[in-house]
């Protein structure tokens, strides 16, 4: 009773964002979460393609029983709706991935994309502006040159904080299929953008060409039989990447090999008993995301059921499994009808021992590798008392049911935590539901 | 011949269920079919197919105009740009930053 998760951490709620109405518009639906390198700042895409970026506040030495809040720092429309009357094709706006790229001086970078196209979008502070010219008013108009007596220095004067993002570079049109990834390089200069078919290499200073460096489109498309889901860069190794599959395999790739990656390095897979097959085993042995920790020792895939370790110096099967919702064999059936079983949910380190991922009824999941301790939290309206510790909560598969578990039968599958963020250095996490997004902090002692 | 295991996997046992829903379901599960619809996502509109059909059916009459009810533009008359339904960007803020 009270599994603990990671190092036993006493996860508490610290903030919702959102609102709180039932009624959810779809532009208000989150689609990816993600801190950038220091936690400052936490971004999220929606599927109106509008970005909120958050900002954690600086410590206040005097409160030290919680870690700064995050408020909103910028928001702004990254993309918008198109549509390409050549192919008879609607272009949604909805923000399928951001990544930050790191900072390298007073402004921050990230690039957003949509299904077709990648920006990248500059994220400025601006926090005094010139004042005393000698030809212009304050208010901008121009003075009646005759009227300048005497000359002066315009100064540099305080003014209200005031965010801009400003679209740098629009990397358009090198997809024909949907883009399900972004990943930047580690040398910082590149970045990867993947669609169901292709894999494209881009320099983030040239928008008008880019490498297409995997490419699995057969010859005739009849015999198609896997796509692209998910791809990330190495984290420190600039030359390797992975792309992992809808039949569940993972490929690693590197650059230095051959200009078009198709042919793979490694390729990792779990053999698969045929006597379990079943009509549902490709659909939900499809990896809908694929991360490295951070040394690039292993790396973790999701797929409907499970979460997935590899280490990448074992290509026959991971080194750990660990069961998101296992009660949810015995539903394939109507999962399968609802279209739940294509729901892809993101799953992320803390960087070294410790993985999350979202599930259903608003639940997500915590597994810490070095206890093999899990825990299922939800991230609930009903429990956000700052600093009250979140209670573990358990579903019945089957049987008689104990107080305070909840029946499969009871689970809410419209609430789906798909995205979820855990912040690179501290025990902050983001959880995104369809449209809240909850912040989580250890308790502090 | 799957009711005379002992043991039936549940996954197996909602397979059966599933098939017993839908007799006709692809023989090639989770193949070609489903990837190529998943390829062809935002294709609301029409196919060549459908606007080949549509100008046969056209070639001894007159091109309609734009039908004043924005319904769904298939079939039978041939969609120009101003009969899609715009889709405006938002111009609400997110209620995230509320």
């Amino acid at each position: 009773a009270g599994a603990g998760g990671g190092n036993d951490i006493q996860w508490c709620f610290s903030q919702v964002k959102g609102a709180v109405d039932d009624d959810v518009a779809e532009a208000d639906i989150i689609s990816t979460v993600e801190f950038n390198h220091s936690g400052e700042l936490l971004a999220t895409g929606d599927k109106g393609g509008r970005v909120v970026i958050f900002q954690q506040e600086q410590e206040n030495k005097t409160q030290s029983h919680s870690r700064g809040e995050y408020n909103v720092y910028s928001t702004f429309q990254s993309h918008e709706p198109e549509f390409d009357y050549l192919k008879s094709l609607e272009i949604e706006e909805k923000i399928n991935k951001i990544r930050w790229l790191p900072q390298k001086n007073a402004a921050q970078f990230l690039l957003s994309t949509n299904d077709k196209t990648i920006k990248l979008w500059k994220i400025s502070e601006r926090d005094k502006r010139p004042e005393g010219y000698n030809l212009k008013e304050e208010d901008g108009r121009y003075r009646d040159p005759t009227t300048v007596t005497t000359l002066r220095v315009p100064v540099f004067r305080p003014m209200d904080l005031m965010v801009e993002a400003s679209p740098r570079r629009i990397f358009a049109n090198a997809h024909t299929y949907h883009i399900n990834s972004i990943s930047i390089n580690s040398d910082y200069e590149t970045y990867l953008s993947a669609d169901d078919l292709r894999i494209n290499l881009w320099h983030l200073e040239i928008t008008d060409r880019s490498f297409n460096i995997v490419d699995i489109k057969p010859a005739n498309m009849e015999e198609l039989t896997e796509v692209i889901t998910a791809a990330e860069f190495h984290p420190n190794s600039c030359s390797t990447f992975v792309y992992s599959s809808s039949k569940g395999t993972i490929r690693l790739c590197d650059m230095r090999a051959s200009a078009l990656c198709d042919r793979h390095s490694k390729l990792f897979e779990e053999p698969e008993d045929p006597s379990n097959r079943s009509f549902f085993s490709e659909i939900i042995s499809s990896i809908s995301d694929v991360k490295f920790s951070h040394s690039g020792r292993y790396m973790m895939t999701r797929d409907y059921l499970s979460v997935k370790i590899w280490d990448l110096n074992m290509e026959n099967r991971p080194v750990e499994t660990y069961q998101v919702h296992e009660y949810l064999r015995s539903k394939l059936c109507s999962l399968y009808e609802n279209d739940c079983i294509f729901d892809k949910f993101e799953c992320c380190w803390n960087g070294l021992d410790i993985v999350m991922t979202g599930s259903y009824n608003n639940f997500f999941r915590m597994f810490d590798r070095n206890s093999k301790r899990d825990v299922t939290l939800e991230a609930s309206r009903e429990n956000n008392k700052p600093r009250t510790v979140l209670k573990p909560r358990k579903v019945c598969a089957s049987g008689k049911r104990k107080k305070d578990e909840i029946s499969v039968d009871s689970l809410d599958f419209n609430k789906k935590i798909l995205h979820t963020a855990w912040h690179p250095k501290e025990n902050i996490i983001a959880v995104a539901t369809t449209n809240n997004l909850y912040i989580f902090q250890d308790k502090m002692n | 011949q799957e009711m005379e295991d002992k043991v039936i996997s549940p996954e197996k046992a909602e397979e059966a269920k599933l098939k017993a829903r839908y007799p006709h379901l692809g023989q090639k599960p989770g193949g070609s079919d489903f990837l190529r619809k998943r390829l062809q996502k935002g294709q609301k509109y029409f196919d060549s197919g459908d606007y080949n059909m549509a100008k046969a059916k056209m070639k001894n009459k007159q091109l309609p105009a734009a039908a004043p009810d924005k319904t769904e533009v298939t079939g039978d008359h041939i969609p120009t740009p101003q009969d899609l339904p715009q889709r405006k960007p938002s111009l609400v803020a997110s209620k995230l930053a509320g």
